[in-house]
């Protein structure tokens, strides 16, 4: 397997905080890699340096994918070259139709045959889509709009997309059909990056797995091995480790890594 | 009853450029949130230069008109590339400011270069023809007035309905971030509203400039068409146009029937009214992000 996308010591600031402090990941191609923190450990920071969203950033280090470098490249070349990024909170255009939504996601393609037949896919993707194809976007639901904002990205036939909380506020039956779609997704050739808070479903859809602390990762590891971690276990799944004989447990675990 | 529809058919020709007029203001106030007081100066330098060209280079008007659009353009990107693009983090207020400093240069090297005098443009088609049209008149200037206003509409209408660009434009405004992230050049897209908000422009100053024509010329329209976006919600193009014929009309009914000195204080009075029944205008629609 080739690795695709390869961030090297990337150290970026968010105005003056010192958001991703050395971090280094590489993405194979056709895999899924999923990026678990808690909130503020830098998660979202490190997906929009790596699409080139902060100015000026990175400050260190560099990014490579598929053998090019893409740090301090402008956001629509990188785009082009097929990295595309889903932000968080489902940012779609609120007064534009469904169908113009997706058509924006296509922007940087010409070829409107291949273009259309993508746009069918979408809605075997989504067919509830396909019933609010002329309505605002923005009178979607959450669940709608969270789909809308996937297929959007998947209009561009990313080779990379990034996935800033695919679950973030929906129902838990919905969660399990985002990820569902996401491994199709993935079936169907595209390698996928994604940041979750969700930390159980997020290691039990991807291959790899790694544990961002304070803009730096502490952990990697394959999934299966993650879901096992009991540091992994208390403190991102919430599973208690042996109860003292009082049935409560009142230490508090010290994480290893540290 | 002649003299009603009569003076209402006037509010509408004069409605016709102020309409024009809104209608760039708000495509600026849409893709960079300022109003935009450059926007009648925009076209007060193409203007200049059309009499430039027609009067001192002799170049027939057919031509002198597409290359006064295209300077208008460029004028338009020029502005926007130059000068506004370089303030860095700028908030509301210091915009306002650089265009009302634009202003300020584009009028100075207007009557710099061609002095404050009244000029006569010389416009092929005459403001004193009239067509009639049964017992109404209307001069043959303010027919194309009309007719060009809406011309420009339908063509921006189709421009921001089906091309891709234009829809691109509209998504650059709502959410600049995922316009990015779609491979939309943002800046570009934005340069672009520029000067085709100058182009839009410069058509009012354009049919405005056989009537008056002096440095000063494209204040009034300007005020008049800033009222009527004002009025329409300012960022509804429909409610621009729509407002700024309001203006036009209860302009030229109050003059007829009230006081012809104060027919152009009534712009300002209908501001403050609309204001204060509907302040973020008549056809604001104010889209909540949903959480």
């Amino acid at each position: 397997m080739s690795v695709l996308l390869e961030i090297k010591n990337i150290e970026t600031y968010y105005d003056l905080i010192y958001a991703i402090r050395g971090a280094s990941l590489t993405v194979e191609e056709r895999t899924i890699t999923a990026i678990l923190g808690n909130n503020g450990a830098g998660k979202s920071t490190l997906l929009k340096t790596v699409m080139g969203l902060i100015e000026d950033q990175p400050d260190k280090g560099t990014i490579e994918f598929m053998g090019t470098r893409i740090d301090g490249m402008d956001t629509d070349k990188i785009v082009r070259m097929g990295i595309t990024y889903v932000p968080e909170g489902r940012e779609v255009f609120p007064e534009l139709s469904v169908r113009e939504n997706l058509m924006m996601g296509a922007y940087t393609r010409h070829n409107k045959h291949e273009i259309e037949e993508d746009f069918q896919r979408i809605f075997q993707f989504f067919p509830v889509l396909k019933k609010r194809i002329s309505q605002w976007a923005g009178t979607l639901s959450g669940g709608e709009q969270q789909m809308l904002a996937i297929g959007r990205a998947m209009m561009s036939r990313p080779r990379l997309l990034l996935l800033d909380e695919p679950s973030l506020g929906l129902s838990p039956i919905l969660v399990k059909d985002i990820f569902e779609i996401i491994k199709t997704i993935n079936q169907e050739g595209v390698t996928i990056l994604l940041v979750e808070q969700n930390a159980r479903m997020a290691l039990s859809y991807s291959n790899t797995g790694l544990i961002l602390e304070n803009g730096r990762f502490v952990m990697k590891g394959k999934c299966c091995d993650l879901m096992e971690d009991k540091d992994v276990r208390e403190f991102y799944m919430g599973v208690r480790s042996e109860a003292s004989a009082k049935g409560y447990q009142r230490w508090k675990r010290k994480k290893a890594w540290r | 009853m002649i003299d009603f529809l009569q003076m209402v058919l006037n509010g509408i020709a004069a409605g016709s450029s102020y309409a024009l007029v809104g209608l760039g203001m708000v495509l600026i106030y849409k893709a960079s949130e300022v109003p935009n007081f450059v926007q009648g100066e925009m076209a007060l330098l193409p203007v200049f230069v059309a009499f430039m060209l027609l009067e001192s280079y002799g170049v027939p008007p057919y031509m002198a008109f597409p290359i006064t659009l295209i300077f208008a353009f460029f004028l338009g990107c020029f502005l926007e590339f130059a000068i506004l693009r370089r303030a860095k983090d700028p908030n509301i207020l210091g915009l306002i400011i650089i265009t009302i400093g634009m202003e300020m240069i584009l009028l100075g090297l207007v009557s710099w270069k061609f002095g404050a005098d009244q000029r006569v443009m010389p416009f092929p088609i005459s403001e004193y023809d009239s067509i009639a049209i049964g017992n109404l008149f209307i001069s043959s200037l303010n027919m194309l007035t009309l007719v060009a206003a809406l011309f420009i509409m339908l063509v921006l209408f189709l421009f921001f309905r089906y091309s891709k660009i234009g829809v691109a434009m509209k998504a650059s405004q709502q959410n600049e971030t995922a316009a990015r992230l779609m491979g939309i050049k943002t800046k570009q897209v934005r340069m672009l509203t520029w000067g085709i908000s100058a182009m839009v422009g410069t058509v009012a100053g354009l049919l405005l400039a056989p009537v008056i024509m002096e440095p000063f010329m494209m204040w009034n329209p300007m005020m008049k068409g800033f009222a009527g976006a004002v009025v329409g919600g300012m960022t509804s193009l429909p409610g621009a146009v729509i407002g700024a014929y309001i203006i036009g009309v209860i302009e030229n009914l109050f003059g007829g029937y009230v006081s012809i000195e104060f027919k152009s204080v009534v712009a300002f009075a209908v501001i403050v009214l609309v204001l204060c029944v509907r302040p973020s205008g008549l056809f604001a629609r104010h889209y909540v992000k949903k959480v």
